[in-house]
């Protein structure tokens, strides 16, 4: 998965660089605070962050077990330590020429924005060129002379909001920075030249010339790696999209990077699996973490060590699981009771207790992916905590979503009772994501077309002919994007006209047929009107309308 | 088979019963998966032993720690329904009792503590005041309905259990059944009472145990989670029937009190007669945890400064459950007899003497890969090095003899340590700290005299005044008398000793003080100049004067104190053979309680390298 979709990663920082200015531009009252903070605060602050950090992350200089540390304190860095000298920074970048302060504003986000990393690297001219016609642009505004008390404080913002995505990947973008500063002492001459420079700025520069050129630097550097959004969107391919089977095929050819190493990290992981049993019964729960798909380690493990005894896989990627059917496979087949429940609260009762009365029943638990969309609910957690909590249940399972401890608070925390481990395969998510629909395929349409025909055909002419009125006008509306679907008043008025339905009422009753055939769909507008829509994409509507006039 | 299907998400395995082995045991487990083969049975026996002491230990003290708060409770049923008991028929009684009595126990934010409270809570009212209690929870009752539904099941169960032999045609009337409303609990409490009243006589021991009409109970787990109108609803319904049979209600409060009002409007919390109950907070919980599991020598396995850190940092700034805490430790044991062949000696003393005899070659070699046991080699004339290294039973010698000098450390260290607490934990701004579970970390990290925090708080112990002085050494006889370890006669002796001395000092002053007070009122007659005088003389003799004697003698104990803290709080890891008791690896703990899975997924994006080990990365 993730070798297939490289472009993910940059996706989010893009979004999230846009996020952060979006919340600058709200916030310019910030800035004068933050001032007077800066000077009071800053020695106490970084002193507490120092101790919280050393108190948080007691051992992270010694676990480097799987290479991640624990602590996580290179990853998840303090933004604020490198304050001293703030201010100075602050006074000199409120003190430089409007030109010097390339300010990031709102007006030139979309240009920045579509910047990539890659561009940086394009050619250096042309760069060059870019930043210099960037800088007269802003010079002409006497605009951004008001602007510019607010305009540091967005650029620290957006500095301090980013860096937080940012600084993990410094490393890959070392060598980026390289160019970028290359870039940077290339482009100071042509910059000066450019820039019309007061006088009194050319003293501050002498004065202050070693620090300016590092705060020139640092900015420049930094302004081009801030741009990380990839313009290479899906639809810029040539190849727009494949059919599912063509697209398998190629992603079978193409070999798993680092084959050996992945083999040989999940070597590592399985040497665990008796430890893991091990804790099992000693009253733990196992939860597996990290990035790749834990589908074959945990089928391995259930291959290789539970052969002998009752257990019960769950698919939490399944599309339509639900925990009734998790209670459903416990009582009906583990426990071979007959016999419905009123409610999941009774089922599980009942197998709590059966559990309870019964010693010798074992029942080891396998879930692929627990944080899945149907079994992340407040509910369906709460049961599975509270069944996972039995003595004599073993559960063990995976979680993928960042996000995932989230669905637990405390108190189920305590039932499931977790061991954490952490197993990054870097294998793809082939098995979860065979439900799911991929980008990269053409979404084709045929059954949603298939199936409006097959109904239409049932129905009276009449009811054909009103259903065509809506589709073409759907169709003649179908570039307007604020389309809210056909008034039912007009459409009213438009099968009389067409001699379609002599009354209300009868319009009424096909619609109603419609509905439930789920071929159209009615909402309430604004101003209480009910307007009609065909939820179906506007090439199978245009498909489906030829097909109807062939067969006419 | 396989899992993977179209159509369904659960796939159920049983193996045929032909097939079906022996399960395997978790000795099984342990054995398989420990990294080395040594003694794996003797060390899971000894886990299994430990784990189960350290249990039962823990639930003695929650126990105890209860016990308070549970005998307040306990009075404040009774007392709710003593009206109903005697005047059953009273008119006045009735309209008076329309306040339900109410318990708000305050429990504190450790949610998860809570449920092991309610169970005792339950067992102990269950044993001494009725049978008729039910614990709710929230997520159980969505509406009013469901609450009564699992209230009368509940009550009818527990009524069942009391008398289950005769009356098997009662339990047939499955509560499905039974219409659930308050009438029907009326008339059920009303049937209930009086078999119980018929039975009297025949069984002694049901009366004597429960009163004559027992109250109903109804425990509210988890108050600030319930629904309001559902809290609402009940209160408003339960106090319509208030006469009929005495009902008391417990909330279980997570946060504040206040939370009632601000659950309840005005009219319906009117209908509560609130007491407040406040359990132990969880700090003097943990407090009292570590005081008792972890500074004796009543557990062999000891935990290192950084794993104590870990398991506090949890406890401290993620959870403040004592719970939690526990389970840490019980992880800490399994990792360390499972990880460590050489924990097989992890036991108490003499039995550890047994085991070393009976130590295998392969075990001989381990020792003597134990940095600690090289040193202590290094330390040693060469003939012994030779002996040691090469000759089994002198090494296993020396390992019995190391042992008992580990054992003989601990049994000095815990008692000086809890003396040299009595003395930090009153100074100002506590520059060792507060807890001693503070101090006992700072002691395992490094030689603590070595540290400015210690100077410091010598600094100031050396400003005591006398009383403090006294009490202080009074505890530390107090606590070294108490503990049993064979070298603190002396220590005791020299205590005592400056006690007397101080006692002298006292007495010579009251002496000196009466002297001095007809020269006084001497000095009172004579005239402006002479007294000047004498002013003059008193304070330069104040100047000049050296040490009085209560400071000399302040000097000299802490003096003392200190040359014991430098001789038994010794750092840990300088002792030999200390990675058999000391579970040192923080970081296994930490990736299993604590993991941090948005970590791993940033690191295994960004930095592949750190997993992979691959140099083309």
């Amino acid at each position: 998965m993730c070798e297939s979709l490289p472009f993910l990663p940059k996706v989010e920082t893009g979004i999230k660089v846009q996020k952060g200015k979006n919340q600058l531009i709200a916030n310019p009252k910030r800035f004068v605070k933050k001032l007077e903070a800066i000077s009071d605060d800053e020695a106490q602050e970084v002193l507490e962050e120092k101790s919280y950090v050393a108190v948080l992350g007691v051992c992270g200089e010694e676990s480097m077990t799987n290479g991640s540390s624990v602590g996580g304190g290179e990853v998840y860095t303090f933004q604020t330590p490198k304050r001293s000298n703030k201010m100075a920074e602050l006074a000199s970048e409120l003190a430089q020429t409007p030109g010097q302060s390339a300010v990031p504003d709102p007006s030139k986000c979309p240009e920045k924005t579509a910047k990539t990393p890659q561009s940086s690297k394009r050619s250096s001219s042309s760069q060059v060129q870019q930043k210099t016609k960037k800088n007269e642009f802003v010079s002409t505004t006497p605009y951004r002379l008001r602007k510019r008390l607010a305009a540091p404080d967005a650029q620290l913002e957006s500095e301090s909001e980013y860096s937080a995505s940012c600084s993990e990947e410094e490393e890959g973008e070392e060598a980026q920075k390289e160019v970028s500063t290359v870039l940077s002492h290339q482009k100071t001459p042509a910059k000066t030249k450019a820039v019309s420079t007061p006088p009194s700025r050319k003293t501050l520069t002498k004065k202050k010339d070693n620090m300016n050129d590092l705060v020139e630097e640092y900015f420049e550097a930094h302004s081009s790696s801030k741009v990380l959004t990839s313009d290479r969107t899906l639809q810029k391919l040539r190849r727009k999209r494949l059919n599912q089977q063509t697209l398998h095929d190629l992603l079978q050819k193409s070999p798993l990077a680092y084959a050996a190493e992945i083999k040989e990290l999940n070597q590592q992981y399985e040497s665990l699996f008796s430890k893991w049993m091990l804790q099992l019964h000693l009253g733990f729960n196992i939860v597996l973490y990290g990035l790749g798909s834990k589908h074959d380690l945990l089928e391995k493990f259930r291959t290789s060590m539970l052969q002998d005894c009752v257990h019960l896989v769950v698919n939490g990627y399944f599309p339509s699981i639900t925990v009734k059917s998790v209670l459903n496979s416990i009582t009906e087949e583990v426990l071979d009771h007959i016999g419905t429940f009123r409610s999941p609260l009774d089922q599980l009762e009942f197998i709590m207790k059966r559990f309870k009365e019964d010693s010798s029943l074992e029942l080891y638990v396998l879930i692929h992916n627990l944080d899945s969309q149907m079994l992340r609910g407040e509910r369906s957690q709460q049961i599975l905590a509270q069944l996972s909590s039995l003595p004599s249940i073993y559960l063990i399972a995976s979680i993928d979503h960042i996000n995932a401890p989230l669905m637990w608070d405390q108190a189920k925390q305590s039932l499931y009772n977790w061991l954490w481990y952490e197993t990054t395969t870097f294998s793809p998510y082939v098995e979860e994501t065979s439900y799911e629909n991929s980008l990269l395929v053409q979404q084709s349409g045929s059954l949603a077309l298939s199936s409006l025909t097959h109904v239409l055909r049932s129905l009276t002419p009449n009811a054909r002919g009103i259903f065509r009125l809506l589709a073409q006008y759907q169709l003649e509306n179908k570039d307007n994007a604020s389309y809210p679907g056909l008034s039912f008043q007009d459409f009213y008025q438009q099968c009389r006209e067409a001699f379609l339905v002599n009354s209300d009422l009868t319009l009424r009753a096909q619609l109603t047929e419609f509905r439930d055939h789920k071929l159209i769909r009615t909402k309430r507008g604004a101003d209480g009107v009910e307007y009609l829509l065909i939820p179906v994409d506007d090439s199978t509507l245009s498909d489906f309308l030829e097909k109807e006039d062939e067969d006419i | 088979m396989s899992t993977r299907s179209l159509s369904k998400g659960c796939f159920v395995f049983k193996p045929s019963p032909k097939k079906r082995k022996v399960s395997r045991t978790t000795a099984y487990y342990f054995r398989e998966g420990s990294s080395d083969l040594e003694d794996s049975e003797l060390r899971f026996a000894t886990c299994q032993s430990l784990q189960k002491q350290v249990k039962s230990e823990t639930e003695q003290i929650e126990e105890e720690l209860n016990e308070q708060l549970f005998d307040n409770l306990v009075s404040f049923l009774r007392r709710s329904h003593s009206a109903f008991q005697e005047k059953k028929t009273e008119w006045t009684c009735r309209t008076k009792s329309r306040e339900i009595p109410t318990a708000a126990l305050v429990l504190g934010v450790n949610v998860t503590d809570h449920d092991f409270t309610f169970r005792s809570l339950s067992e102990v009212l269950q044993n001494n005041v009725t049978p008729y209690i039910a614990l709710l929870e929230a997520k159980d009752c969505p509406g009013i309905k469901n609450l009564m539904q699992k209230l009368l099941g509940q009550l009818m169960n527990c009524c069942i259990d009391v008398d289950s032999s005769e009356e098997e045609d009662y339990e047939h009337v499955s509560r499905s059944r039974v219409r659930c409303s308050m009438t029907t609990l009326i008339n059920w409490y009303e049937s209930a009472t009086k078999r119980t009243d018929s039975e009297t006589p025949g069984k002694k021991r049901t009366s004597s145990r429960h009163w004559q009409s027992p109250p109903v109970v109804v425990i509210f787990k988890d108050m600030e989670s319930f629904t309001t109108k559902v809290l609402q609803d009940f209160v408003v319904i339960s106090s319509q029937h208030i006469g009929e049979f005495p009902l008391v209600l417990i909330f279980g409060i997570a946060t504040s009190p206040m939370i009632i009002h601000s659950l309840l409007p005005h009219s319906v919390s009117s209908l509560l007669c609130i007491e407040l109950f406040q359990s132990l907070s969880c700090k003097d919980h943990l407090s009292t945890i570590i005081d008792k599991i972890l500074l004796t020598t009543q557990f062999p396995l000891k935990l290192s400064e950084k794993v104590l850190q870990v398991l506090i940092n949890i406890f401290l700034y993620h959870d403040f459950s004592v719970q939690n805490f526990i389970k840490g430790f019980q992880l800490c044991i399994v990792e360390h007899f499972h990880s460590n062949p050489l924990s097989v000696l992890c036991c108490q003393l003499e039995e550890a003497k047994r085991r070393v005899n009976s130590l295998s070659h392969n075990q001989c070699e381990n020792v003597r890969r134990l940095p600690s046991f090289r040193r202590y080699v290094e330390s040693q004339v060469s003939e012994k090095q030779i002996a040691l290294l090469t000759v089994d039973s002198s090494l296993k010698e020396a390992v019995q003899k190391l042992l008992e000098d580990l054992n003989v450390y601990h049994e000095n260290y815990f008692p000086i340590l809890r003396c040299l607490h009595v003395f930090t934990s009153s100074l100002p701004k506590y520059p060792l700290g507060k807890q001693i579970r503070e101090l006992h970390c700072a002691c395992l990290e490094n030689r603590v005299w070595e540290t400015e925090e210690y100077e410091s708080s010598l600094q100031l112990a050396r400003m005591l005044n006398k009383s403090d002085l006294v009490t202080m050494l009074q505890k530390c006889v107090e606590i070294l008398v108490s503990s049993p370890g064979r070298e603190f006669d002396e220590i005791v002796e020299k205590l005592k000793e400056f006690l007397t001395q101080f006692q002298k000092l006292e007495e010579a002053y009251q002496e000196r003080d009466e002297s001095i007070s007809p020269q006084k009122e001497l000095q009172k007659k004579t005239n402006l100049y002479h007294l000047q005088k004498t002013l003059l003389e008193l304070k330069e003799s104040r100047r000049s004067k050296k040490l009085t004697k209560f400071e000399m003698l302040r000097f000299e104990v802490v003096d003392y104190i200190d040359s014991l803290v430098r001789h038994y709080l010794v750092p840990a890891d300088h002792k030999t053979l200390h990675e058999i008791v000391y579970f040192n690896t923080a970081s296994v703990l930490r990736e299993h309680l604590n993991a941090a899975p948005r970590i791993a997924l940033h690191t295994a994006l960004n930095n592949p390298y750190s997993y992979l080990k691959s140099e083309v990365l």
